[in-house]
């Protein structure tokens, strides 16, 4: 098995530099004329696009984080990761702290609730890096309500501004509104296997800990 | 001789040629509905999202250079992310077509002991027949995707890159699912919702209980290992997060250099193919996390011909595509014949041009003649592919390759030599146009008209031939 | 100025009307215009068809013949489009980089009408007037390959007397692609179809492009179904002028709804 993948691999390495002949010298510089990173942040603009995909959008204090939380989930089993700031729980629901929950547990959950690690303004995206406070890729994904808390300061203008911040060797979740298709006549429908309601809680810069 | 895709397995081959096939396509009014209904809407969702963005042209640019800049030093990135993949504790293969991913993919599944895999929609795993071959081997393959469970269900082959079933409405898709799908609701209507969340209840027990998962690869970051995969629903990230084993199937050519080219990407594509700013979810993971996802992954880095593409200088711009499938939406050809009239799983403009070099141009001749030469294909590349300059260019290879393997040359050929060598000699091609105004007496449907004329006419009326001919009216002012 | 007619083979032997329209109005406007007479057609069938060894000997014809002209105009948007990037690459696949400069430097020379009377000229009200209404279908080689833009739009909307009617779903090809009408008919017929449909619904009498070759195709179809609609090429609008009002059967031969 060893031996014959060596073999395929040298043979497509060997057709592939058959195929291009001799080094053509130094390729041409990639021209990126495009907007770069850097650009003005606008809240109303994410705002904008993550309800224009069904997102709900709160904007709160830290403090109130809770508030929100319970009036979407108040009296349900919610799903949280280990190191999500549980001042942001309220006392009306049932937390589940996943210290490597199975699935089938997760699913049964009601909903969840994580921190993220960056969001688009220009495309209405939150970014999860699996980090304590946002947890395994898999609890973001079983239960049907998820509660993203987002802080200002993580908000950025465009896809080049995220990329720069994101560390690529760290599992990601990019979420633009909640699961949907367009499958059927190429209208996009939410609602299929991701969760069907994402709520996404805007609080203000660095208050992160400061609360409770 | 470069070596192309090996013939008798896979999907790149249709079994006959496009003009014959369309023909079937044309007459069945259902479909021409369907397509023009989603195609016309999806190009203006497309629109309306490329113009919120000043610098779509210059993304356009940018993804067009990275693209050519990463075929210029292929061998030297696919090393590159080899390496960044196994540090992360993954393992990858190289399978030189479909023969050989099909058995190392077999082979990987078996060793699981499973005899169930479920699967995101992937490109590269429909053009090596994956499905077919797992099958041979007692494996079940499970499409999560909803388009593609809708061409399972059903029996059916898929006809869009983007959308599988974009030949489907949502009436057959209701009827399909009432039908096929075990334990559905029987009192399940046919609104778009309704139909997904029947989907959703169909899928779930599979994706909490199977080990195995297959996926294809928008992206592989060569810098750092990343793969990405782009998507909808979610099912996904369902096959990339919950199974014990992950296996990915990747065309070489998917692989881009830096993890901040990503940033020219991940604008393009959604607004490109969906008409959204950003899909739903996409989804990122490099090698194995400990403690998050599968604990086994397997990267399967497939040429199957795309070696013979890069070995033209002129064709190998194909390989830049990221299946977006814009081309497709605003194919005029496209929109009338449907996806399965090309024969292969590439149909539309790129698959026009793409599946001809995968199979060597006889193995697919029809092809780059399915095409108007219109244009609205380049114009709507977010990587800026010259569909049409390709097009143009496999017609003379399809040309050349006839005349070396037969003995007489084509009558077309035979035409367009005697046409050529006319018009080179003025007394001819005057008398060749006196020659047309004969016609005037032969009736309106343009026989005895010299070249080209008279091949351009074939199934259309010309009008009467004028009384004169320019040069003769300028001569005698 | 002195312009050279680059006249197509298609309009010198079957659309010669719109030819003559096209020289008629050049010298309106004050130019004079010369007909080289060794010219005979730019190869773009050989090249689009697969058959650019073939073409070689035409476009080799083709630079000779233009070479000592510094404006070339032809009536056709495709035809330029061939001779703007095709001709240098067929040059260039035979190995001749000679000819492929030579070729480039005649595409620098060339223009499609309506940019050379917008572009150069600086014109775009010619005191034609046109009692019709008009509809403007934008051929795929003067949208996408040549790029002419809203040029011939807004020389018709200066036509005097014209009332110009927006063709719907405008951008989409009629189906003819040279030799693409032959190898697939039924998808041209099929393309054909959604055209003449979306002519018909403008109600405009007279649907005018700046290709004869797509003008043919769609006056075809028109002509077949007996629409009464009839395709006239732009240069003919365009020379036409109010002192003689030409009616507008005065271009076409016959007025039985045959197209020009």
């Amino acid at each position: 098995m060893v031996d014959a993948t060596m073999t395929s691999r040298e043979l497509i390495l060997g057709r592939l530099r058959a195929a291009l002949g001799p080094p053509p010298g130094s390729p041409g510089e990639v021209a990126r004329d495009y907007r770069p990173a850097g650009g003005a942040v606008h809240l109303d603009v994410l705002v904008h696009r993550l309800t224009d995909y069904r997102a709900s959008v709160h904007q709160c204090s830290d403090d109130e984080v809770a508030q929100v939380v319970d009036a979407i989930l108040g009296g349900r089993r919610v799903v949280i990761p280990a190191g999500l700031p549980r001042h942001w729980l309220p006392d009306t629901v049932e937390a589940l702290t996943d210290d490597g929950l199975p699935a089938d547990e997760i699913a049964t959950a009601d909903g969840v609730v994580t921190a993220a690690a960056v969001a688009i303004a220009e495309t209405g995206t939150v970014i999860l890096d699996a980090a304590a406070d946002q947890g395994r890729r898999v609890i973001t994904l079983l239960p049907d309500v998820h509660i993203c808390v987002l802080r200002v300061d993580q908000v950025v203008a465009g896809v080049p501004d995220a990329l720069a911040r994101l560390d690529p060797r760290r599992p990601l979740t990019w979420i633009s509104g909640p699961s949907a298709t367009s499958d059927i006549e190429l209208n996009r429908v939410e609602g299929v296997h991701g969760p069907r309601n994402l709520h996404v809680v805007i609080v203000p810069r660095g208050t992160h800990h400061s609360g409770g | 001789m470069p070596t192309t895709a090996p013939r008798g397995v896979g999907h790149l081959r249709g079994d006959e040629p496009f003009p014959v096939a369309a023909r079937r396509s044309l007459a069945d009014a259902q479909l021409r509905r369907n397509l023009g209904h989603a195609t016309s809407t999806i190009r203006a969702k497309s629109a309306a999202v490329i113009d919120e963005v000043p610098d779509w042209q210059e993304l356009r640019e940018a993804g067009s250079a990275i693209k050519a800049d990463t075929m210029a030093r292929l061998p030297e990135l696919l090393q590159q992310l080899e390496t960044a993949v196994v540090a992360a504790g993954g393992t990858v293969h190289w399978a030189v077509d479909a023969v050989e991913a099909n058995r190392i993919v077999t082979d990987l599944v078996t060793a699981t002991g499973t005899d169930r895999v479920m699967k995101v929609k992937s490109m590269a795993t429909q053009e090596i027949g994956l499905n077919e071959a797992l099958e041979a081997a007692g494996i079940e393959p499970v499409e999560t995707d909803l388009a593609e469970l809708i061409v399972q269900l059903g029996r059916d082959k898929p006809s869009h890159i983007l959308v599988p079933a974009i030949h489907r409405n949502r009436a057959e898709i209701r009827e399909i699912f009432l039908r096929e799908m075990p334990g559905v609701d029987p009192s399940l209507t046919d609104e778009p919702a309704i139909l997904a969340a029947a989907a959703r209840r169909h899928l779930r027990r599979t994706f909490l209980s199977t080990r195995v998962a297959i996926s294809g690869a928008n992206f592989a970051v060569a810098e750092t290992g990343a793969l990405a995969v782009v998507e909808s629903e979610g099912n996904g990230r369902m096959c990339l997060t919950l199974p014990d084993t992950l296996i990915t199937v990747m065309g070489i050519e998917k692989v881009i250099p830096t993890w901040a080219d990503l940033e020219v990407f991940l604008q393009l594509l959604p607004r490109a193919s969906t008409g959204e700013r950003m899909n739903p979810y996409t989804s990122m993971w490099t090698g194995v996390t400990p403690g998050d996802g599968p604990q086994d992954f397997h990267l399967v880095l497939l040429d199957n011909g795309r070696s013979a593409v890069l070995a033209d200088e002129v064709g190998r711009q194909a390989l830049h595509c990221i299946r977006c499938s814009a081309c497709l939406n605003v194919c005029p050809v496209y929109e009338r014949t449907g996806g399965h009239a090309y024969g292969s799983v590439y149909p539309g403009p790129i698959g026009a041009v793409l599946s001809p070099q995968l199979t060597g141009v006889e193995d697919n001749a029809s092809l780059p003649y399915a095409s108007s030469l219109c244009g609205a294909c380049f114009d709507a590349c977010p990587v800026k592919i010259d569909i049409p300059s390709i097009l143009v260019h496999l017609r003379a290879e399809h040309v050349t390759a006839y005349r070396s393997e037969h003995r007489l040359p084509s009558a077309e050929a035979v035409t367009m030599a005697a046409a050529a060598y006319t018009m080179d000699h003025l007394p001819m091609y005057e008398a060749a146009q006196r020659g047309s105004r004969l016609a005037r007496f032969a009736g309106r449907r343009g026989r005895g008209l010299p070249p080209p004329l008279s091949g351009w006419t074939v199934g259309r009326d010309l009008p009467q031939p004028p009384p004169q001919t320019f040069r003769e009216w300028w001569t005698q002012r | 100025m002195r312009i050279a007619l680059f006249v197509t083979c298609l309009a010198d032997t079957l659309f010669p009307e719109a030819a003559k329209a096209t020289v008629r109005l050049l010298e309106r406007l004050g130019h004079e215009v010369v007909f080289p007479q060794d010219q005979t057609c730019c190869g773009q069938m050989h090249i689009n068809t697969g058959y650019p060894d073939d073409a070689l000997r035409l476009v080799r014809r083709h630079v000779r013949t233009f070479a000592p002209y510094d404006v070339v105009v032809a009536p056709s948007a495709s035809c330029v489009g061939s001779v703007r990037h095709q001709h240098a690459l067929v040059a260039r696949r035979a190995g001749d980089e000679r000819l492929a400069s030579q070729a480039e430097e005649i595409a620098r020379r060339t223009y499609e009408l309506s940019e050379l009377l917008v572009d150069v000229l600086g014109l775009t009200d010619l005191d034609a007037y046109y009692p019709h209404r008009v509809t403007y279908h934008p051929t795929c080689h003067s949208l996408r390959m040549i790029r002419v833009g809203d040029k011939p739009l807004r020389l018709l909307r200066a036509v005097r007397g014209l009332d110009l009617v927006e063709l719907p779903q405008a951008e989409q090809c009629c189906g003819f692609g040279g030799t693409f009408a032959l190898k697939n008919a039924d998808t041209s017929t099929a393309m054909l179809a959604d055209k003449m449909r979306h002519v018909l619904a403008t109600k405009a009498d007279v649907c005018t492009a700046g290709d004869a070759s797509c003008l043919m195709h769609i006056g075809g179809g028109l002509a077949r179904l007996r629409t009464g609609v009839r395709t006239v090429h732009l240069a003919e609008i365009l020379a036409n002028t109010e002192p003689a009002p030409a009616p507008a059967g005065r271009a076409q031969r016959k007025t039985d709804g045959v197209p020009a």
